[in-house]
């Protein structure tokens, strides 16, 4: 028993501090390193700002080029899985489209009336000013779901801005380098935002899942909420304008979770908006 | 001569291809998300570290597993640091396997990586979860895991096998 014991404690030492055959650091020493990195990341030290500043623009650029033949293979998948739908897709297309043509001038004349009834109350009107990037990595990692896009702070994004795919909002920027930012996307488990759910006018907290949905969180009308209902941001916070589209309900309300369905496919973003909101002063 | 110096050039290139694919990896991450499967993921880079440390430690250099640790942080937007102490614990695990083994064998080995991955998951998910607060997605590390464990063999395989034409399976 005490032999047994022996080895083990003898077998463990040995895997922490002999440096074995052609290794330059011992394990031990490397551990007790990343443990210092970790703690001073904790507690925002200033060098580890500057170590990560430096790999971030040497690991984001080198995993662009890296990512090459991956995401070759990738647009190449997904050219053929469209190529065979294209023409049930364009059938479908060519009727909401005149539908949707139909529906344009009316919300043209509701837009105009809205401006005039906010001016009316003296509600904020916000002022946009838009950068427009390019994503580097979309990473879809088990641990968080966000993009690195190729605008940073000498293009003007600070942090909190809000990203957009066309026009629907898909994440805010949380992470800002020199030449590059990271967007944590609206599916991402840690992200939440207030939201307005039409019709009915619900307010909510529409979260993350980590999956590909989000899920609405914090309503006390919870047996208001339609199938299809659009969610949109309300603006609470000040971070978002209101009235921006983000997704649609998609589940059956009366089940345990409301999810929602995003408009954009995260997966597939290629060029997104990188968008500032700001109080129009008089 | 011409012939056999670039010949021997292209085997010492060869001779580097678990650190050129560990760098790969922490950069791109094998992670075939364009086939939508739920929840489908692997984690490459521990495979290919505890492989390489258990069977040739030479291979991957401590060092070297440590910058991929920090370049994966950096890559994948987790606190930083995390990486290269999950790596570095696996060497330990690793370390430990071959401390003790007088025998080798591939069922052994695969088990022992179970019984590590599960461990390192774990310290990493307290870690996150505790010190930084981050919300991490339970289920998906789960499967994480699950799907490393049982690549594993199939990678160790195919690594044995490019091990032997490489190396010509002489040990370090």
């Amino acid at each position: 028993m005490q032999a047994g014991r022996d080895d083990f404690v003898i077998a463990i030492r040995s895997a922490f501090l002999k440096k074995e055959n052609k290794q330059k650091f011992s394990l031990l020493a490397l551990i007790f390193l990343t443990f210092i990195i970790i703690l001073s990341e904790k507690f925002n030290l200033k060098p580890i700002d500057y170590l990560k500043i430096f790999l971030r623009e040497v690991a984001y650029r080198s995993s662009f080029i890296v990512s090459a033949p991956e995401n070759f293979i990738k647009e190449a998948y997904v050219a053929t899985k469209n190529h065979f739908s294209v023409y049930e897709e364009n059938k479908e297309l060519k009727e909401k489209l005149n539908f949707e043509l139909s529906k344009n001038y009316n919300s043209e004349y509701i837009l105009e009336e809205n401006k005039r009834l906010r001016s009316t109350i003296d509600e904020t009107t916000f002022l946009t000013s838009e950068i427009i990037g390019k994503v580097l990595i979309d990473k879809k990692s088990p641990f968080l779901r966000s993009v690195i896009i190729n605008r940073g702070s000498k293009d003007g994004v600070e942090l909190g801005m809000a990203v957009m795919d066309k026009s629907y909002l898909i994440g805010k920027v949380v992470e800002v380098s020199f030449t590059t930012s990271r967007v944590l996307l609206l599916s991402d488990l840690n992200s939440k935002v207030p939201v307005d759910i039409m019709p009915n006018d619900i307010q909510s907290i529409l979260s993350g899942t980590g999956g590909d949905e989000g899920v609405i969180q914090y309503t006390r009308q919870q047996e208001l909420i339609e199938k299809d209902a659009v969610v949109f941001t309300s603006g609470a916070g000040g971070l978002f304008k209101s009235g921006i589209p983000i997704g649609k309900i998609a589940m059956d309300p009366s089940n345990l979770k409301t999810v929602v369905s995003f408009f954009s496919d995260f997966s597939q973003l290629r060029y997104v908006k990188i968008i500032s909101f700001k109080k129009e002063t008089e | 001569m011409g012939e056999i110096s670039k010949f021997s050039n292209f085997k010492k290139f060869l001779e580097k291809g678990p650190i050129i694919l560990l760098i790969v990896s922490v950069l791109n991450e094998f992670d075939f998300n364009y086939l939508n499967l739920k929840y489908f993921s692997f984690n490459f880079p521990f495979i290919l570290i505890y492989y390489w440390s258990l069977k040739r430690s030479g291979s991957l250099g401590y060092g070297l597993i440590f910058l991929s640790g920090l370049l994966n942080d950096v890559v994948t937007g987790l606190p930083i640091g995390v990486s290269s102490l999950a790596y570095l614990l696996i060497c330990v695990f690793s370390s430990y396997l071959r401390n003790i083994t007088l025998r080798p064998s591939a069922m052994k080995d695969w088990f022992f990586f179970g019984l590590a991955i599960l461990v390192v998951n774990s310290l990493i998910y307290l870690i996150v979860g505790l010190v930084f607060e981050v919300e991490l997605e339970y289920y998906s590390i789960l499967v994480n895991i699950l799907f490393t464990f049982l690549f594993y063999i199939i990678f160790s395989g195919l690594f044995d096998y490019y091990q032997k034409v490489i190396f010509g399976g002489q040990n370090v």
